[in-house]
């Protein structure tokens, strides 16, 4: 035995969460009687001023030199207490905790067997950190340039917000231009102010910013590095225009004789196949659509290259791959709107003149497809709407959650058409209103007034299998009216699918690709749901916006400040601590059979062949303990993780 | 008194414990004879450690990572996905149960899952009964 070993145990109450059912007063006994242990106490909550007082004035007048807490999940408090250590002058890895509340209390319905639980995992921790060795914690620069991906609502928050700091910002889209899917919104709830008012102006602000370097129709590849030190390799794709010469004038596009149907207008238009996808489009760059290009097919026309003045068309641009260096990676990729047509029973794809939220949200739009007016497939007015809420979403079928915004923009598609259609009849199928925002129960009751109706109960079916004379010609829906006990039909002329907003399709690859988690829904993971709901698993990589769940525009907007505060201060700091936990190898144990350099997901192990041992970059490696577990020789220490600690971790829980 | 038995669960950093934390945060209840190790990943756990494990007094053993593909480290449980499977060919030949190892994978967001599996797992080596080691065995650390 080490003899100069002195743990302080201290067991937290945090309130009844645990001492509710662990017998605190009971796990500090017996951690009292462990091996080494010089103090064991309880505390009502450890994590408090007193608490963390309490561990540094032990760790002065007793002269611990290892301090175990038993409390919370490390995820939570391992910072705090590591901190509290620190501050006594303790190295921060002399400290351990034992997750006595998350693991034990909160899982655990019997008392007993709870505080038996407690003991075990007390104990473990003790014989863990009896082995725990001081470890320097790394510094490194941060580099003070941001990568933004995906520019809509969020990430061009992000993105200005960084750049007006004074910090160099990519800003990455897939599409041809920036703007998301708000760039498409007509008005935004509450408030109805008018989306490209206050939208365009932030279009061109990043258009025309010196610190942002705007890339368009172009991919993120690879990424690789850490915190701090990110490097990501970016596909610009050609987009058969060259951005330098062109002026913005679109007569190439005036020009185009080939047409395609319009994303933008979510099908409702068609588009050339060289476009801009909207109006006000940043870049005002086009591209030209290879799969609808005449040239790329048949290869003649070039109708846009003869009338290009500045003679910007270059049918034989290159896609361009491009090489940064950021200190930290915002995710801003947004969400894909649910496809209703899987739910047949509402005729989505198969009646004409049922139509999807964003569907409708570009007919509302002056500079739509219909120029604003509300109407029907065969261009006449409809007088009788039926607004669908919840299609996808809170269904077991297809998505659990709430997609948040479907309530809102249904009251504002019904107050938008009560201006255009004076005499319509609006009907508002819903489960529950949930119109939780600043504003919006205002809203609720404003829309209210208007004359709409809303009929509580979910729609069945959106048939034109008419019975009455009142129905014929029409669409009916079918709903329980739940409220009445009731099932009804209504005649509708239109019907507005409130689709769910779901994570994109790509979410997976995404995720892959940035190495960040997601949670069932397919949205992207937070680091903590409510103490940390920017950040990721993965230091340095933030995530905001629709991609993270859905959420309204001053939430996502919320986010983005939030990311790009968190970004800031990194680069103001400078300098960014990093985990000092990796690996090591023994020179004179290592054989050199070169398993570990193959094992190694991030190329950090290298061979010096002159030695013939294998050699770990501290910088690169992130201590998986991979190469550690696979090791024949057991030449590697995986620092903080070591086999001696583990093993008598192990030899701890099972006392 | 019924058997009770001891289970050690290796639990990686990134997601399998974060579920359990989920599950603790939930306030779901599950069988307290599961004792949990954390280490970064899966791809951490050495045959060795579960061998010690059943020498310490384990019944059986949990080891837990993040689903394929989903690993913080990239492939680092794909290494746990080849190691465990191996050792636990080696201990069916020395005798040992196939459900006292147990090689599975949670999400940071799959409290519920951890749940099932612990809960699962427990009834399972309940009706094995006690793990029964020969005695004398060579000390590790």
């Amino acid at each position: 035995m080490k003899d100069d070993v002195r743990i302080g145990v201290y067991i937290c109450h945090c309130g009844s969460n645990i001492a509710g059912t662990v017998d605190t007063k009971e796990v500090a006994k017996f951690a009292q009687g462990l091996p080494s242990v010089v103090i064991a106490k309880d505390y009502m909550y450890m994590c408090s001023d007193p608490g963390q007082n309490m561990i540094k004035e032990d760790i002065e007048q007793l002269g611990l030199n290892r301090v175990v807490v038993a409390s919370c999940s490390p995820m939570l408090h391992e910072h705090t207490f590591r901190q509290a250590c620190q501050d006594a002058g303790l190295n921060p890895y002399l400290f351990e905790m034992a997750n006595i509340r998350e693991h034990c209390s909160w899982v655990t319905e019997d008392p007993k067997s709870a505080t038996e639980k407690a003991k075990a995992l007390v104990s473990a921790a003790v014989r863990r950190i009896y082995y725990q060795e001081p470890l320097e914690v790394r510094e490194v620069p941060v580099t003070a340039s941001v990568l933004v991906v995906g520019g809509g609502i969020a990430g061009i928050q992000a993105a200005l917000e960084i750049a007006n700091a004074g910090h160099k910002v990519y800003l990455v889209e897939r599409e041809p231009s920036i703007g998301g899917h708000m760039a498409q919104f007509d008005k935004t709830f509450p408030t109805l102010d008018c989306a490209s008012c206050i939208f365009t102006p932030l279009l061109s602000a990043v258009g025309q910013h010196p610190n942002i370097d705007l890339m368009t129709y172009s991919d993120v590849e690879e990424v690789s590095g850490y915190i701090g030190n990110f490097k990501a390799k970016i596909r610009k794709r050609a987009r058969y225009v060259d951005e330098d010469k062109c002026n913005g004038c679109l007569v190439c596009v005036e020009k185009c004789p080939w047409k395609a149907v319009s994303e933008f207008d979510e099908g409702l238009a068609q588009r050339k196949a060289i476009y801009t996808p909207f109006a006000q489009a940043v870049p005002s760059v086009p591209v030209i659509d290879t799969e609808h290009c005449v040239y790329f097919s048949k290869g003649t026309c070039r109708a846009c290259e003869r009338f290009c003045d500045p003679k910007a068309i270059d049918f034989e641009q290159q896609d361009k791959e491009v090489e940064v260096e950021v200190g930290a990676v915002i995710v801003a990729t947004g969400y894909d709107a649910f496809d209703p047509s899987v739910i047949t029973s509402y005729g989505y794809g198969h009646y004409d003149n049922v139509i999807t939220a964003l569907q409708f949200e570009r007919m509302c739009n002056a500079s739509g497809p219909t120029d604003g007016k509300i109407v029907l497939r065969d261009g006449s007015e409809p007088k009788n709407i039926a607004i669908i809420h919840c299609v996808g979403s809170r269904d077991k079928n297809y998505h659990e959650y709430c997609s948040r915004v479907c309530c809102m923009y249904s009251l504002k598609y019904s107050h938008l058409i009560k201006e255009k259609i004076e005499d319509a009849e609006v009907y508002q199928f819903y489960i529950d209103m949930r119109c939780f925002g600043k504003g919006y129960e205002e809203f609720y009751e404003r829309v209210s007034d208007e004359g709409v109706k809303f009929i509580r109960g979910k729609v069945g079916e959106v048939t034109n299998r008419t019975i009455t004379e009142e129905e014929r010609g029409k669409l009916v829906v079918v709903a329980e009216d739940s409220l009445m006990s009731a099932m009804i039909r209504v005649p509708a002329d239109m019907v507005i699918l409130s689709t769910a907003l779901e994570a994109r399709s790509d979410a997976e690859a995404v995720a892959r690709l940035f190495n960040i988690s997601r949670s069932a829904d397919g949205f992207f993971l937070e680091r903590h749901p409510k103490l940390d709901p920017v950040a990721t698993t993965t230091d340095g990589t933030f995530v905001v916006g629709c991609a993270q769940g859905p959420k309204d525009i001053p939430d996502a907007v919320a986010q983005a400040s939030a990311a790009a505060a968190r970004v800031l201060a990194m680069i103001s700091k400078g300098s960014v601590e990093i985990e000092a936990a990796t690996a090591v190898i023994d020179e004179e144990l290592c054989s050199g059979c070169k398993i570990c350099n193959l094992l190694c997901p991030y190329s950090a192990i290298s061979f010096d062949e002159e030695k013939s041992v294998s050699r770990i970059n501290e910088a690169l490696c992130k201590g998986c303990g991979v190469c550690v577990a696979a090791c024949p020789s057991s030449a590697i220490a995986g620092k903080h993780f070591t086999t001696e600690q583990i093993m008598a971790e192990i030899e701890g829980v099972l006392v | 008194m019924s058997f009770e038995p001891k289970i050690v669960a290796f639990l990686c950093n990134w997601c399998s414990y974060r579920g359990a934390d989920l599950a603790g945060t939930s306030r779901m209840k599950c069988a307290p004879n599961v004792r949990p190790i954390r280490v970064m990943c899966s791809g951490r756990v050495e045959p060795d450690f579960i061998l010690k494990a059943f020498e310490a007094g384990a019944d059986g053993i949990l080891v837990l990572g993040c689903h394929p593909g989903d690993c913080h480290y990239a492939e680092g449980n794909h290494a746990a996905a080849r190691r465990i499977p191996l050792l636990k060919k080696m201990l069916a030949q020395l005798g040992v149960e196939d459900e006292r190892v147990r090689l599975d994978w949670v999400s940071a967001s799959e409290g519920h899952r951890f749940v099932s599996i612990i809960d699962d797992m427990t009834e399972k080596v309940r009706a094995l009964g006690p793990f029964s080691k020969n005695s004398g065995e060579e000390k590790h650390g």
